[in-house]
Order: C-alpha cells, then sequence, then structure tokens
C-alpha cells in the first residue's frame, strides 16, 4: 500500500509517518504542499508539526495550500485520508472533519503518553485495534481541546464519528485522564462517510517497540485492511 | 553617514581597554572607523574570543580516536559512531538573554544551538538543556522559570526536534541570573562535514535566511558584562527574537543545499552576526572576503554599517557555493520561500572588505581579527570562604530521628523532584526516536538510516545500497553547584563522573564531551580561582573517562549587583554510545521478587563528613550549604562504570540507578516510582531494603549521605550471589541490600526501621514543582 504523506513549511512529523509505515512494509512519498496532484496515493496522512509556524491558528493557512485541493478531490472520490496532530486540526479547518481544536485547558503544550479507548472499531481506521483493552499513544501538543458545537457533537455521537476518547489504564473516560479538556474526552474523530478521520495522539510514535510501545500499528493495519478488502471487491 | 568621531569613551563604551585599542591600532595602522570599533569589539570579546579563559580550556583534553572535527576548529564537534556514521554536538549557554526576556532569550539559545549544529551539515536529532533558578518561593524566579521553560518548549517543539534530557537546578546563588544552557546533536555521514571556511577565490558568498534587523544588537558583547538593573533594562533590545518555523525552512533547505554538492562552506550568523561568520570563514580558510552591505536584506530602513554588521537577528546563514553553481541556491531557497541574496566574493587578499553605500567602511585582516584577540592570564586566589568550608565538621547537625519525614522533604526538594512540570512542555518524542525519554538516568536516541541527511549524487553512488544500522546514543548534563561552590576542584570531578555513571547506568560509554563553563566576573580573583580549579577537576575527569571534550562554551560574568555572583557552574553534557539495544538500560525495579543490589562502599569512610558536605539533605532539612563535598576517586569510578557495563552485557542487570543529590534513600525511592506508564498512571513498585550491616555511620549519612560512586542496580534473585561475587572480584564493593516487591519501601538500619507506601513517597517528588508554580 503507497501513502502519501504531506509537507507543508515546518511540518516536522512528515519524516516520522514515512518512517512508521515503510516500518509495517509499506511505501511512502513525501508530497510537497505546493503539488496539486498527490501521484499514486492509496492513502493520504496529513501529518503533525508547526505548519506555517501555527502562527494564525493551527491549520488556518495550511488548509489553503495548493495540495489541500487534491487532497478534498480525494476525499470526495472516497480516497483515505488520516491527520494525525497539526494534520488533524488541518482537516477540521479544512471542513473535511467537523469541529475545531483550541488551545488545551491548562494553557500548556503537553508531551505524554494516553490511554485511548476505540469507540467504534467497526472502521477502516479502527477495524484491526485490539478491542480488549485501551490503547496506549503519546501526544504532544498545545492545541487539542476537541471543540463543537452540541448540534455537532450529537450528530457525531449518533454516526458513531467519534473513533477515540481518553481514558485511564482501564479504559474509564475520566476527568483526569483527559490531557486537555477536549469535549467527551474526543481524541480521534471521523467524516460521515468514515474515510476521512483525524486524532490528536500520534501512532506514528508508537508503531514500533523499541519507542516504548507499539499499538499505533493497528491504526496503520487497519487501513491497510480496508484498502485491501476494497482492491479486492473492486477486482471481483 | 555621520558616524562618531572615535574618543577614549566610546572606546570604554564598546568594552576594549586602551591597550586593546593600541592593539587595534597596531593592527590596523590607522584610527578604526565606526564600524570597526564595533566590530572589533564584539569579536574581542569574551563570549566570541574566550581572552580571559584561552590558556585555561587549553588544558582540556580534546584528542581521541573517535574525534573528526575537534574542540574549537568549527561550530561544533563531531565524533564517529561507527559504520561512517557520525554525531555532532555542542551546548552553549543564553544566560544574561535570559535573565533580561526569559522567553526570547531561551528560545534562542535553543535556535543557535541547532544552527550550530546543521551548520556542520548534520541535522539535529535531539536537545537538552541544563537550567539554573533561585528558589521558587520567589515570584520573580517563577516568572523567570516559566518563561525559560515555555521559550525552550516553543522553540524546540515548532522546529521539530526531542528535548529528551536536562536538568533543573534552584539554588538562591542564581536569583536574577538564570543559567539556560542549551545542547543539540546532530547525525550525518562521514563525508557530509561541512566546513564553516570561506573557501575558493572567486566563489560568491550568500546570505540566506530573514533580513536583518536592529534586534540583538552586540548581543555577544552583552553577554561579556555583568548584568546590573541598568544594563538589563537598557539591553532589552540586545535580546533577539527568535522564529523557529523559519529555522526550520532554513535548516531544511540548507541540508538540501549541501546534498547538491556545491557548497564550499557555510556558517551560521549567531553571536556577532554577520561580522563574526565573515570574518571567521575567511580566518579559517585563510582567504578574504568582500561583502557589499546595501545587498544583505534589511528589515528596517536607513541601517548603519554598524547596526548591519552587528545585528544578531536569528535564522540567518553565510554560505560559500562553487562559482557557476549560483542557480542552485535560488532553486532551493525559492522552493522553501526564503529569501537569499548574493552579498560577496571570496578574496585572496586575506583581508575583510565591506562596502556600503559605495564607500569601504571596513577593511580588517581577517585573520587577526578573529584569531589574535589579547589573551590574559588573570589572577587567581583561594576566596577567603573556602577556611568555613574546611573547617565545617557535623557536630553541630544533630542526626535524623525521622528518616521518613526527611526523605519525603528531600523528594520534594525542587532539585530532586520530578522535573515532570517541565518536560511535559517539551516535545521529547518526535522524530521517532526517542527510546529513552525523560526521567531515567540518561536519555537514549536510536539513530535511523532516514534520520541522516539526504546524500548528494556523488555519496549516495559512493556508499550504495549498503544499509546504515541503527545506533543508540545516550547523553545526559549534570553539575552540581554547591559542590563546585565549596571545592571547584572536586566538583568539576564530580560533574563529569556523574555524567559519565548516569551513562553507565543507562547501559553506555562515554565518547566525548561538551561543557559549559558558568562563572561570575573572572577579573576577581577570587572568582577566577574557581574557574581554574574547577576546569582542573573536569579535565582530570575528562581525561580518566576516555570522554574529550569537543567544544562547549564560557560564560562569564554571570553575578547580578548586590546578589554577588552565581555559584560557579561548569556544567557538562557527556555523550555515550550503547552498542546494542538490548543493553539499554533504565532506573526503576521492573519485578516482583528480584534482588536489590548496592555497588559501591555504603559510606566513604575516609571522609570526615561521610558524604554530607555540600548534600541536598543539609540543605533541604538543615539549611546549611557548608562542608567539603564528597571527593571523587576517579580510578575507583572508572572500575565501576566498566564493571556495571559488563553486568549490563552480560544481560543481568535489570535496573540501574546512580545515587547522586539525596543518596541512597532518594535513589532507591526513584527506583520504586519512577515509570511512568501513561498519563496519570505510574507503575510502583515497593522493595524491601536492609541496611542493618552498615554499622558506625551516621543514619543521615547512611540514608541521604552523598558518597560517590556508588549505583542501585536490581537482578534476578537467582543470579544476586553471583553479581556480587564478579563485582568484588573486580574490585568494586557489592552487597545485596533488598528486595523488590509489595507497594511499600521498608528500610530497616542498625537503628531502627521505617517505612512509607510508595505512592505516598511518589506525591511530593511528582507534583512539588506544579505546585510552587501554581501558588
Amino acid at each position: 500500500m503507497h501513502f502519501a504523506v504531506l509537507q507543508f513549511p515546518a511540518s516536522n512529523c512528515d519524516q516520522d509517518c514515512v518512517h512508521a509505515v515503510r516500518a509495517l512494509g509499506h511505501t511512502a512519498s513525501l508530497v510537497w504542499h505546493k503539488d496539486t496532484s498527490l501521484g499514486a496515493a492509496d492513502a493520504v496522512i496529513v501529518p503533525g508539526g508547526f505548519s506555517y509556524g501555527d502562527y494564525l491558528r493551527c491549520g488556518a493557512i495550511a488548509r489553503f495550500s495548493p495540495v489541500m485541493q487534491a487532497v478534498r478531490t480525494f476525499a470526495d472520490q472516497g480516497g483515505l485520508v488520516l491527520g494525525i496532530c497539526n494534520g488533524f486540526q488541518i482537516l477540521c479547518e479544512a471542513g473535511l472533519l467537523p469541529g475545531a481544536l483550541v488551545r488545551n485547558r491548562d494553557l500548556q503544550f503537553h508531551c505524554e503518553p494516553v490511554f485511548l479507548r476505540t469507540a467504534n472499531r467497526e472502521t477502516p481506521f479502527t477495524a484491526s485495534i485490539p478491542a480488549e483493552r485501551p490503547i496506549r499513544l503519546p501526544i504532544a501538543h498545545g492545541e487539542g481541546c476537541y471543540f463543537a458545537d452540541e448540534a455537532t457533537l450529537s450528530r457525531l455521537q449518533a454516526g458513531r464519528q467519534i473513533l477515540w476518547q481518553y481514558c485511564d489504564a482501564a479504559g474509564a473516560l475520566t476527568e483526569a485522564a483527559n490531557p486537555n479538556g477536549s469535549l467527551l474526552n474526543i481524541a480521534g474523530i471521523a467524516n460521515e462517510r468514515f474515510n476521512v478521520a483525524g486524532l490528536m495522539p500520534h501512532p506514528d510514535r508508537a508503531s514500533e517497540a523499541i519507542l516504548g510501545g507499539d499499538d499505533g500499528r493497528s491504526l496503520f493495519e487497519s487501513m491497510a485492511a480496508a484498502f485491501a478488502t476494497r482492491a479486492a471487491s473492486r477486482a471481483a | 553617514m555621520n558616524e562618531p568621531a572615535i574618543t577614549p569613551e566610546l572606546v570604554a563604551k564598546h568594552n576594549l581597554t586602551p591597550e586593546e585599542y593600541e592593539k587595534i591600532l597596531g593592527i590596523l595602522g590607522r584610527t578604526p572607523s565606526y564600524t570597526e570599533l564595533g566590530i572589533f569589539s564584539v569579536m574581542w570579546s569574551e563570549h566570541c574570543s574566550y581572552k580571559n579563559t584561552r590558556p585555561v580550556l587549553k588544558t582540556f583534553p580534546t584528542k581521541g580516536d573517535r574525534i573528526l572535527v575537534g574542540a574549537g576548529e568549527e561550530n561544533a564537534g563531531i565524533i564517529d559512531v561507527g559504520d561512517g556514521v557520525a554525531i555532532a554536538f555542542k551546548i552553549e549557554s543564553h544566560n544574561h538573554p535570559s535573565a533580561v526576556e526569559p522567553f526570547q532569550g531561551a528560545a534562542t539559545g535553543v535556535g543557535g544551538i541547532i544552527r550550530d549544529i546543521f551548520t556542520m551539515g548534520a541535522r539535529p536529532v535531539a536537545a537538552l538543556n541544563s537550567l539554573r533558578f533561585g528558589e521558587l518561593d520567589n515570584p520573580e524566579v517563577r516568572r523567570l522559570f516559566s518563561g525559560v521553560v515555555s521559550g525552550i518548549a516553543h522553540y524546540g517543539n515548532c522546529f521539530g526536534i526531542p528535548t529528551i534530557a536536562g536538568e533543573v537546578c534552584f539554588d538562591k546563588s542564581y536569583e536574577g541570573n538564570p543559567l539556560v544552557n542549551a545542547f543539540a546533536l546532530g547525525v550525518l555521514r562521514h563525508e557530509q562535514i561541512t566546513r564553516g571556511a570561506a573557501r575558493g577565490v572567486g566563489n560568491p558568498v550568500f546570505y540566506v535566511g530573514p533580513a536583518t534587523g536592529r534586534d540583538g544588537l552586540a548581543g555577544a558583547a552583552f553577554a561579556s558584562q555583568d548584568l546590573t538593573e541598568e544594563s538589563a533594562e537598557q539591553q532589552r533590545g540586545a535580546v533577539q527574537v527568535g522564529d523557529p518555523f523559519m529555522e526550520k525552512l532554513v535548516c531544511e533547505a540548507c541540508l538540501e543545499l549541501l546534498a547538491t554538492g556545491v557548497v564550499a562552506g557555510m556558517q551560521d550568523m549567531g553571536a556577532a552576526g554577520l561580522t563574526c561568520s565573515t570574518c571567521e570563514t575567511a580566518a579559517r580558510a585563510g582567504t578574504g572576503i568582500e561583502i557589499e552591505l546595501d545587498r544583505v536584506p534589511q528589515r528596517a530602513p536607513n541601517m548603519s554599517s554598524y547596526e548591519i554588521m552587528l545585528s544578531e537577528s536569528q535564522e540567518r546563514m553565510l554560505i560559500v557555493v562553487e562559482k557557476g553553481q549560483e542557480e542552485a541556491v535560488k532553486r532551493i531557497f525559492d522552493k522553501w520561500d526564503l529569501p537569499w541574496s548574493e552579498i560577496g566574493v571570496v578574496t585572496d587578499t586575506g583581508r575583510m572588505v565591506v562596502r556600503h553605500g559605495g564607500r569601504v567602511v571596513v577593511d580588517v585582516p581577517a585573520k587577526k581579527l578573529a584569531d589574535e584577540a589579547p589573551i590574559y592570564f588573570r589572577d587567581s586566589k583561594e576566596p577567603a570562604y573556602r577556611e568555613t568550608v574546611r573547617a565545617f565538621r557535623l557536630d553541630g547537625i544533630p542526626d535524623t530521628t525521622a528518616p521518613a519525614a526527611d526523605l519525603g522533604k528531600l523528594l520534594a526538594h525542587h532539585t530532586i523532584a520530578s522535573k515532570n512540570w517541565v518536560y511535559r512542555q517539551y516535545d521529547h518524542m518526535v522524530r521517532d526516536g526517542s527510546v529513552v525519554c525523560p526521567g531515567s538516568d540518561a536519555a537514549v536516541i536510536r539513530i535511523k538510516a532516514d534520520s541522516l541527511p539526504v546524500m548528494s549524487a556523488e555519496l549516495a553512488a559512493k556508499v550504495g545500497d549498503r544499509p546504515v544500522p541503527e545506533k543508540y546514543v545516550a547523553f545526559t548534563v549534570d553539575c552540581n553547584g554547591t559542590y563546585v561552590y565549596l571545592d571547584p576542584y572536586e566538583g568539576g570531578k564530580a560533574a563529569v563522573a556523574e555524567a559519565c555513571r548516569n551513562l553507565a547506568c543507562a547501559g553506555a560509554v562515554p565518547v566525548g564531551s561538551t561543557d559549559n563553563l558558568n562563572f561570575g566576573n573572572p577579573n576577581h580573583p577570587e572568582i577566577f580561582w574557581q574557574l581554574k580549579e574547577s576546569v582542573r577537576g573536569l579535565a582530570e575527569a575528562c581525561r580518566a573517562f576516555a570522554a574529550p571534550v569537543t567544544g562547549g562554551n564560557v560564560s562569564l560574568y554571570n553575578q547580578r549587583g548586590a546578589l554577588g555572583a552565581i555559584d560557579p557552574t561548569p556544567t557538562v553534557a557527556v555523550v555515550g554510545i550503547v552498542d546494542d539495544p538490548r543493553h539499554i538500560t533504565t532506573q526503576w525495579f521492573k519485578d516482583d521478587g528480584d534482588a536489590i543490589l548496592l555497588l559501591g562502599a555504603p559510606v566513604d569512610a575516609a571522609d570526615p563528613l561521610q558524604g554530607l558536605g555540600g548534600s541536598a539533605y543539609l540543605k533541604a532539612v538543615h539549611g546549611q550549604k557548608n562542608g567539603l563535598p564528597p571527593r571523587v576517586d576517579l580510578e575507583a569510578a572508572t572500575v565501576l562504570h566498566t564493571t556495571l557495563l559488563g553486568l549490563i552485557r552480560e544481560g543481568v542487570v535489570k535496573s540501574a540507578h546512580d545515587c547522586s543529590d539525596g543518596g541512597l534513600a532518594v535513589a532507591l525511592a526513584e527506583s520504586c516510582f519512577s515509570n511512568q506508564v501513561a498519563r496519570e498512571t505510574f507503575q510502583f513498585t515497593g522493595a524491601t531494603v536492609d541496611l542493618s550491616t552498615v554499622t558506625g555511620v551516621r543514619l543521615d549519612a547512611l540514608l541521604f549521605g552523598e558518597t560517590q560512586n556508588r549505583v542501585v542496580i536490581s537482578v534476578a534473585a537467582a543470579d544476586a550471589a553471583r553479581v556480587v561475587k564478579q563485582a568484588r572480584i573486580m574490585g568494586v564493593p557489592a552487597a545485596v541490600i533488598g528486595t523488590v516487591g509489595g507497594d511499600v519501601l521498608t528500610v530497616k538500619t542498625s537503628q531502627g526501621e521505617f517505612s512509607a507506601p510508595v505512592a505516598a513517597l511518589h506525591d511530593p517528588w511528582w507534583n512539588s514543582i506544579a505546585q510552587a508554580m501554581s501558588a
């Protein structure tokens, strides 16, 4: 499976994402923000970082990049798009995902591992994630507090679009386990069609045991499995 | 342009002595222009010239088989780590700017050291920092602490470098003059080493990066004088403003340009900006350089040549490109939307010539300016306070009667307490290389093939598809300023010994070191004595551990008004290699039933203070900063480290943690609770420890004394006897002192027993800094 990893000026997890998916046996290439084509991508990753320095608002400028039009078209055609951290912020700013990410509740940057409950395992991003326990992934953000209005939250809940929620080691959605004040402990969501998803935690930093945990693999493996199934059904 | 006339007052205002001015007249054979005076003033400041410390710095060991670029040669030293891979690293201070404007001061300190690394052609992959502040009960100190931490976080996080290790200490001596020492490490292939030399007569000289403004005017000179209330206020404008986003782009563009193979030389514009980068590159290459200031991108209108040459605007680079290859610069810097300008040419005259508005405003011999700053052999005299220190005995200090409570006090002592409030604000995991994160004895990163900078086509052809095996690099920074104050020589030794002990605990062998000498005003003989003595200790220890110094930084004049000089603080970062990932070791206990061993003598019998001199215990519990600190036997230290590494390589060591601040009891407690699984989730492991066979020692000295050369390890119970025997054969005192298990730490001594739930011990340790900051 081939991943296109977007590269904005001051993306800083672009190389990490390429590394993580290659370590899982996939191929990946960087796509420059000024490009208008994604090449032969089977899926797109919008990586973390500080696109354009994020001096205005995280992701606010990146959404206007030429490459984002290509991502929009790709998503419209049903392609899988995953936004991680700053990538999640960009997808929200671009309107590909609902809601917004605002300053952490305590106004501080947080870099620490968190536990996540996978709230919906019937999606291309979550099907291979273990069901029996929460997964552990690192976060590293200053603006990861998920915010949306009541109506949007209800729609997300009704449509089972909330994919990941911050929880404790036992899987309970506690206030203490919520690092940034996100509504409903939301760590990641999908769009209505479930082909675009975003999350604040970093699966790209937790895909090899030597980095202290490899729970992130299951997320990329879910995408690969979903892609393989689609390819097979197209071929049939 | 109306430039001021050169008067003795103007010369003095530039921190140049009449003798220095005479020397300038001799070099030029005429009166300098105003701009030239400014240039000499910054280049001959301590910050750029090391004029007060050069004779002392020469005593450091700087040679070694692995050294590819040595101390003083370039912007950073480079060390071979095998298989064609090398690491570049250096530490540098940004103390004065941080005292004046903590956020920007610290941020630009990080930016500067990162530039020193990619200037060498390396990709920056890790950062650490060593910080000192006054006590947190002072709101002004809290403001500085919080500003410095967010400045470091802002710059490092946005740039995308993991800030993965460091130390933070609090002591009244740093009030008003915090220390901010930033370290960065980069990786590259041997062939990718880039020189800061203006090579090739006729080659064009490029300026890349953002435009030059009036910010940071003469920051190097500012850093080379005492801080006063007045200077702090006046010099706020000397603090540069950092833009990590810009730095990230400049770094990527420079590495991309280097991969084209057209770069003849490169240097960042750090201290003394355009001045330093032009004259140093010419001096290194033995060439001359000619630049045209009208071509330098400028942020403000009507900037004078003085201002342009002395500005320390950030994120700028000087690049010398092979003639005929100018297109490459244009193509790559345009791609990254970065300003660039061809500003000059390399000449064969040996002179640094600057034109502005059609006139020659500077014409000086580059080598004399860069390399011939006056050198001073300062007077030194043992400080009077040493009398009292030497005479200090424990007679007036009652032994502990409440060991559990005292342990609690030490764990909450801000210098010992967990620094999670700090490192949680740093992205310490970006770049997918963080193997051991903050919270253990030393950080460990892995260097993977894709961490290395992109190769030129020529190099790629040469290297072929030979895979680069992963490398594991460990590093740590240490210095106990209290020790150095009380005994500079022993304190210097202890700083290096502790760093190397930390590396050994992580499973690493030292390969090199970089130091940052933070002292007061060297014109005071007592301060200079501290400097000289501590360097003697540092140098001796670096030799003993085969950790040659590859570079570093000197920061003098760290004193402020009535508060006086800081405790002398020569921070030392030591870098080591772990040759097999299976040998990477962490400090926390692993499994119930494992045996706990102490390697090293419980207390130094030859020390009349039993390891309590200068200890955190004396300070935190008895409010005393006195007594000769524990001495370091370097020979015993190397044997201990070798023995520990041998055991680690055998695969029997499950955890290793050195005893330092707070002594054995703190080391045991930390081994019980330092493993953080996730946010709000800790792994607590109890231990039952029996020290009752140690007699004839004060209880406080046994528990909290800081006798050197001690490590707490845990091994499977079945291996314990063998490990003890093996250590003793090597000449290392060793004993089984307890068992891992339960959720309580119990310590039995000849004077009774105490115990505390691990969770209760963890709480003050984990939360005390956050609590102080929310006060």
